[in-house]
């Protein structure tokens, strides 16, 4: 039972930050991310992979699901 | 897709460092082949928005950016058209980022390309620009947003692009209503051809890389990532190698070409213009990537930009190599107070603390 967060329509650096208080507030739980734009996508990418989380991507139609994981 | 993607970063960063010392050489004013706020004043000027006569050319590099970002993102699949989040407080922050950046004469850009010709009075500007950041970063933390931007139907997309085709057609043609400046930077330009062709390849790099002078310190103070750092990084080093080569390298304050020597200023104009590109989430030159990408709030802050461009030359707020003028230095303070009761206005404590809103479990959702 992943968290989700829905970051659609924010712009860099929101989806970012809110992703990394999501992460910092429950180290280690599983978390997704939606957003709808590829800047932020690559961004959360890079910040879940940074920290050590495995990551992946799940594109359906212009929207991103990331899929945060230890 | 990281190790790509940094390689795409630096690889924009060189060519765009290699692109605007070109510039220079073929025309455009002395380490001002690229300079987005300069080159938006300057087409303020050549629409006749304001009448400073030596400032006054409809650049084709800015047509370029948009443009070329346009092009790349149709042929990605990125091209989407999007606006809503808060249109009037980013052309507000828009205006008074093209106020900071007149004061110290530049955009962020062209601030690592007159580092990078020896112009010293820019590092004044780059610890103003950075601090700006990270005030701008003081509020984003405590939960600033401008909201969430929304898709719209698709045709709103085209209205940049369009706007920017008008533009070169102006240039091309030169109906009689449009000025030229006979003397002064404005006058100083390289071949149309040249000047359309580096905006378009600077704006499709920009596009693929997202390079943004503001992000790429915003990112080292919030997450110590370098990574757009290195874009701005390697502008520096490529316009440096170049300038060295060319003997267009000049350390020093004094004499610098398009430049004042009033620390302060210099210092508070680009602090004024790196608080508004963080509350804007993006550079001037970004603001231009995103218009063309379909992004329609990005388009209301590059006319804010337009506009500021042209009330800072026609209320004399804009600095010259005389220095920075009283009507200046209050509009720069006015607009950093302006942006801060703008910044605290738009913080939302919803975000962070109403888990329902943004956060929730998935079984929920």
């Amino acid at each position: 039972m992943p968290r989700r967060l829905d970051a659609r329509g924010l712009s860099c650096p929101m989806p970012v930050v809110l992703t990394k208080k999501a992460l910092e507030e429950s180290p280690g739980e599983n978390l997704e991310v939606l957003v709808d734009n590829p800047t932020a996508r690559d961004n959360v990418f890079r910040l879940a992979r940074n920290l050590g989380y495995n990551v992946e991507i799940i594109n359906s139609g212009g929207e991103f699901t990331i899929k945060i994981a230890r | 897709m990281n190790l790509d993607q940094k390689k795409v970063v630096i690889f924009s960063g060189i060519a765009v460092g290699a692109l605007a010392v070109m510039l220079t050489v073929l025309g455009n004013p002395p380490n001002q082949g690229i300079c987005v706020a300069c080159f938006i004043r300057d087409i303020a000027g050549g629409l006749g928005l304001h009448r400073a006569e030596a400032v006054q050319y409809i650049r084709p590099e800015v047509p370029g950016f948009i443009l070329g970002s346009f092009i790349i993102s149709l042929i990605s699949g990125e091209f989407r058209a999007r606006g809503g989040s808060a249109p009037l407080a980013r052309f507000v922050i828009g205006f008074f980022v093209m106020v900071g950046a007149l004061t110290f004469l530049g955009c962020p850009l062209r601030m690592v390309l007159r580092l990078a010709a020896g112009d010293l009075n820019a590092i004044p500007a780059f610890f103003g620009f950075s601090l700006g950041i990270y005030y701008g970063l003081f509020f984003i933390k405590k939960g600033y947003s401008l909201g969430r931007s929304y898709k719209i139907p698709q045709g709103n997309a085209y209205l940049m692009p369009a706007i920017s085709v008008f533009l070169l057609l102006l240039v091309a043609f030169s109906p009689s209503f449009i000025f030229f400046s006979q003397k002064g930077p404005g006058s100083m330009k390289a071949p149309f051809i040249a000047s359309l062709a580096a905006g378009l390849i600077v704006g499709m790099l920009a596009q693929r890389s997202r390079l943004c002078m503001q992000g790429g310190i915003r990112d080292i103070f919030l997450l110590r990532d370098f990574h757009l750092f290195s874009g701005f990084v390697s502008i520096f080093i490529t316009a440096l190698v170049l300038n060295i080569a060319l003997g267009k390298f000049h350390p020093g304050f004094a004499n610098q070409p398009i430049a004042h020597s009033m620390h302060l200023w210099n210092f508070l104009g680009m602090f004024l213009a790196g608080f508004g590109s963080a509350l804007l989430g993006g550079c001037p030159l970004r603001q231009c990537i995103l218009a063309g990408e379909g992004d329609a709030d990005a388009a209301v802050a590059f006319l804010g930009m337009l506009v500021g461009a042209a009330f800072s030359h026609n209320f004399g707020l804009a600095a010259s190599a005389n220095g920075v003028g009283s009507n200046g230095k209050v509009a720069v303070v006015l607009g950093i107070a302006l942006l801060t009761i703008i910044a605290a206005f738009n913080v939302s404590t919803d975000i962070f603390q109403k888990k329902g809103s943004e956060l929730s479990n998935a079984q929920e959702a």
